[in-house]
């Protein structure tokens, strides 16, 4: 066994293990969570199985089984940030909505505050 | 009888907003309408939230900073919500002399339009703002002119006159920062009529721009790209 491949092996399963105690202990949402552990999970087949790397690099063309690695890494993590904006932007939404409901309960609890001390 | 509520969106105007309150309340409009003012601080930083609650104003007091955009919505939904026949906005700064609001409200009865803007630009008088502001805006009046195919020449104004079908839109969906030119493509393509009236317009007697110089390329960027989606979006 290569030294590189122990290496990424290890890596790997470190992540994953990591992803599943964030979510064991609420601190990762089971939706985010899914695009993880799936990568994860492929980034831990493709560390014991050297051959494949190849395999797929060859199927795709690619001359350098590492470009295909770079390429596919880099394409995921676009996808994923332009996803957490989306999430974001949602949030934001949501926050303010929140901020202004409760701004306007505020006043019309006021006004029943006022109007039990009268009676 | 009409009900006029009169939204003041707030951030850190603890200087000026006794002043247009006072004026506010000496304001002399024609015997059927009854105004009532609505601060809405935007989670200041300065004493304004203490300074609006000792006076006599109905205070939406936002417990996160929401932008102007948000706290102008949140002065609509209270409108709405208590079934205001008409919702004007004017900025906490001093900038929009309440004597002005006369000028808003007869270009309402006399036209009818859902939103009548204050404008600074159809005869000139009173404060012009600098020369890169008014480019600023001149761009803004042929974009708006593009997007919406009327011409409105302060399309940046935050002097502006709702009613109750506005009111409705607005509570619905209003942008979130800089959001009077992306509103405007808004509310024209819901067909609200849309009408401009001179009215003028002061320094600032205390506090700061939204808009400021360093800023102002991205606010640039940001209402055109904001104006553009709001015209190729499905209302």
């Amino acid at each position: 066994m290569l030294r590189i491949q122990i290496i990424t092996i290890i890596a790997s399963l470190a992540f994953l293990f990591l992803v599943f105690r964030m979510v064991v202990k609420g601190r990762l949402r089971e939706e985010y969570s899914i695009i993880w552990l799936l990568f994860t999970g492929i980034l831990v087949v493709f560390s014991f199985w050297e051959k494949g790397l190849l395999l797929v690099s060859n199927l795709f063309g690619i001359y350098l089984p590492a470009n295909l690695v770079f390429t596919i890494s880099i394409f995921i993590a676009l996808v994923y940030l332009l996803h957490l904006s989306v999430v974001a932007s949602k949030l934001q939404k949501q926050n303010k909505l929140l901020a202004q409901e409760m701004a306007l309960m505020k006043i019309e609890m006021e006004k029943m505050k006022k109007e039990i001390k009268i009676k | 009888m009409m009900n006029i509520l009169i939204i003041i969106p707030c951030f850190n105007e603890q200087a000026s907003l006794p002043r247009l309150i006072s004026d506010l309340e000496n304001l002399k409009l024609p015997e059927k309408y009854n105004v009532s003012v609505c601060v809405v601080n935007d989670c200041s930083t300065d004493d304004t939230q203490q300074v609006a609650k000792n006076l006599d104003v109905i205070l939406i007091d936002l417990p996160v900073n929401l932008g102007i955009g948000g706290a102008v919505q949140s002065g609509l939904k209270y409108a709405l919500l208590h079934d205001y026949d008409l919702a004007v906005q004017m900025d906490g700064d001093g900038q929009h002399p309440p004597a002005e609001l006369q000028k808003m409200v007869a270009c309402y009865e006399e036209t009818g339009a859902s939103l009548v803007i204050g404008s600074r630009f159809i005869v000139k008088e009173g404060f012009q703002s600098s020369f890169l502001r008014r480019l600023g805006i001149t761009y803004f009046h042929w974009l708006n002119k593009f997007f919406t195919g009327k011409s409105i020449y302060d399309s940046t104004s935050g002097f502006r006159l709702f009613d109750k079908k506005a009111i409705k839109l607005g509570a619905r969906y209003y942008p979130d920062d800089y959001p009077e030119p992306e509103s405007l493509v808004f509310f024209s393509k819901a067909g609200l009529a849309i009408k401009e009236t001179p009215v003028i317009m002061v320094h600032r007697s205390g506090g700061q721009s939204s808009i400021r110089s360093f800023t102002s390329f991205y606010y640039c960027v940001k209402v055109t790209l904001a104006m553009f989606f709001s015209f190729i979006r499905k209302s």
